[in-house]
């Protein structure tokens, strides 16, 4: 491998390390600060992509358009659901809360085939991010990749900026530590969880539109993003969006290179590093020793 | 009347019931089972299957060897976990004498099993999973299109000996045709002088293609070889562009790649070369007859599916034809079958001992929105057939 093709490697982990990254703050924030075992967590990865679907033929070019018109409908559609579902599972078990989350996924798995079907589909790249650009001897990389990193480098610095150096930021990492203590201070906790909830599905959706014209949009992909998901808020260290990150780009790096290398073991890549840093740091890399 | 005479009566009453029944099964209706998919990602090629067999019906005046055929269609929904249930609705419930199935390996690999066990007639229409025409073979099973081998072993020849590639890579998902078409390709690419460096894999239906096309940029092979289909398939091909590679390594691939997927492959497909049993502008009489009844009777182009029904139906009316619409006559049946010479729109082809097509593969490339006929990649090959003991 030379060192143009190593480069582009490595932009490719870095830009499949983003976006896992977009669906595990999610998850974090909902898995990690409020407690609830999410199994749903990927359809709404799912539900993103589909939407991208769906809505890109009525925005045509308008990209971002679209992609802030199904960050909106996300929003009020995680809202919804706090408010209809989960808002009844933070006082059960985990038990509970995984039979329901389950039940869920199979609700939009059907609901979704009923919608549209349960065909394989692809999203046009918007004109002005079609194309590509050289790099290396033979290689071009695709305008739309980088354009997908750079936005969720931009979401990524958002969020760290929401999460530390906000008054929101610091309500949600106090209840991340100590929900109680929270309540006592006369927050109004209802509410909190249920903005914090709805920004976690916006966050898993938007990733969803935005790998849909590089990944297309199928059944059941939510699944396999969900497994990842868990593994990476794993790793991480469970609540901490800065873990979340960290993790999220040593999978990108571990997946990508793993499916070059050692393309037989690739699917156990990162388990095995999931294994690692479990032994060495059991609390997870950022996480907060119990 | 006495007793002797009432049992006389009695008998030749029973005798000329059993005579009538026996009359009745002669010009009975043939129980024709459709077991293929109506709906999901292979709907399309479903129909066209079934239009093509209903096709050859009708031109026969819907009867095959004087027998009018009744149909009963299931629908497999691609599903190999619902395929044993599917095809025991045809066998048990329906009680078919033949079953006409189906575009996906797996289903059809569960088809093949419960024919085997139970003796009915099938006959593949598409699936081309070596197996079903080699360790699953049996003198009741037939396949009316092709196996995995024979497109990619032609695509591996003419790489090596008229494209002169000389290094090549093989991209597929990681699953069982994908496995057997790139197996079939590296055994014709390496047979004529060719090395076939790497073979990359994805889990199906993965189609994050990125890094992989990256390692393909790094390796630089002369030829890629690539092995998927439906949308998988477009996605690869407009990657492929995309990535810059085709510029400068070109893509080959079993007809699948660009087969019904051209509309949305556009731009990034033009000029790639893929082997197949049928192309676009064969312009023979035969051809030319079938296309145009076909676009008649359907106001739809046929494409290679709707060959395959066709031939399917060609191939049931042959034994049929030999036994006197008798299928239960299950070894003279096949026998016709196996000595016959099929009239296809494709070309005619004759069986293998294994039952799978001995035929003519045809070299295409793309042309706009065809699948252009270049020329004769190999002429009359036949499918190894390992594994099969017939």
């Amino acid at each position: 491998m030379d060192f143009g093709t190593f480069l582009v490697q490595c932009l490719n982990s870095v830009q499949y390390g983003l976006l896992l990254f977009l669906v595990a703050s999610g998850l974090t924030l909902i898995f990690g600060i409020m407690g609830v075992i999410n199994l749903a967590h990927g359809s709404f990865y799912m539900i993103g992509a589909y939407m991208a679907f769906s809505l890109a033929p009525l925005f045509g070019d308008q990209f971002l358009l679209m992609l802030a018109a199904g960050v909106v409908l996300a929003a009020i559609f995680g809202y919804l659901l706090e408010w209809a579902f989960f808002s009844y599972l933070y006082q059960r078990d985990h038990l509970q809360q995984v039979l329901m989350t389950y039940g869920l996924i199979l609700v939009f798995e059907e609901l979704r085939s009923i919608l549209v079907g349960n065909d394989v589909h692809g999203v046009k790249v918007p004109a002005w991010l079609d194309g590509s650009f050289a790099l290396g001897s033979v290689m071009s990389y695709p305008w739309y990749r980088l354009f997908a990193s750079a936005a969720c480098i931009v979401l990524a610095v958002g969020l760290y900026w929401v999460v530390n150096r906000t008054r929101l930021g610091m309500m949600i990492r106090a209840g991340a530590s100590n929900r109680d203590m929270v309540r006592g201070l006369g927050i109004d906790v209802k509410r909190l969880y249920r903005i914090v909830f709805a920004a976690g599905v916006a966050l898993a959706a938007l990733a969803g539109m935005i790998a849909a014209p590089m990944s297309s949009v199928y059944p059941n992909m939510g699944a396999s993003v969900l497994i990842i998901c868990f593994v990476l808020v794993v790793i991480g260290g469970i609540g901490s969006i800065t873990g979340a990150l960290v993790a999220s780009l040593l999978v990108g790096f571990v997946d990508t290179f793993g499916k070059v290398f050692f393309a037989d073991l690739a699917g156990i890549g990162i388990y095995l590093l999931m294994a690692i840093v479990l032994i060495w740091k059991p609390e997870g890399l950022m996480g907060r020793r119990p | 009347m006495t007793i002797r005479t009432a049992r006389l009566a009695f008998s030749a009453i029973a005798l000329a019931a059993l005579a009538s029944v026996a009359g009745a099964q002669g010009t009975a209706k043939l129980k024709v089972g459709l077991m293929l998919p109506y709906s999901g990602t292979y709907t399309a090629l479903g129909v066209a299957i079934e239009n093509g067999f209903k096709l050859y019906v009708d031109e026969q005046g819907g009867k095959l060897a004087g027998r009018e055929i009744e149909y009963f269609k299931v629908d497999d929904e691609s599903d190999p976990a619902k395929a044993t249930d599917n095809v025991n609705k045809l066998i048990k419930r329906d009680n078919v004498d033949v079953i006409v199935g189906t575009v996906h390996s797996g289903v059809a690999m569960a088809m093949a099993k419960a024919a085997k066990e139970s003796g009915t007639v099938l006959i593949v229409p598409n699936a081309g999973a070596d197996a079903v025409t080699g360790p699953m073979c049996a003198p009741n099973i037939f396949r009316s299109s092709f196996s995995n081998w024979q497109p990619a072993y032609a695509m591996g020849e003419v790489a090596a000996k008229q494209q002169g590639k000389k290094k090549a890579m093989t991209i597929t998902w990681k699953y069982a045709a994908g496995d057997e078409s790139v197996n079939g390709f590296k055994e014709g690419f390496e047979k004529n002088g060719g090395k076939v460096e790497k073979q990359l894999t994805l889990p199906f239906p993965n189609v994050e293609f990125q890094a992989l096309l990256t390692e393909i940029a790094a390796a630089k092979p002369d030829a890629v070889y690539a092995f998927f289909a439906g949308g998988g398939a477009v996605k690869f091909v407009k990657d492929y562009q995309a990535a810059g590679l085709n510029k400068t390594i070109p893509l080959y691939g079993p007809g699948f790649l660009t087969d019904g997927t051209l509309d949305a492959q556009g731009e990034a497909a033009q000029g790639m070369l893929t082997t197949l049993h049928y192309a676009d502008g064969l312009n023979t009489p035969r051809d030319n007859a079938f296309r145009v009844a076909y676009a008649k009777s359907f106001k739809l182009q046929p494409d290679v599916y709707a060959v395959q029904g066709y031939d399917a139906a060609q191939m049931l009316g042959v034994g049929l034809a030999a036994t006197k619409g008798d299928i239960s006559k299950k070894a003279d049946f096949a026998a016709a079958i196996e000595k016959a010479k099929i009239d296809s729109p494709r070309g005619t082809f004759t069986m293998s001992k294994a039952h799978n097509p001995v035929q003519d593969i045809y070299l295409r490339k793309v042309e706009g929105k065809e699948n252009k006929l270049v020329s004769t990649a190999i002429k009359g090959l036949t499918d190894p057939a390992r594994g099969c003991r017939m």
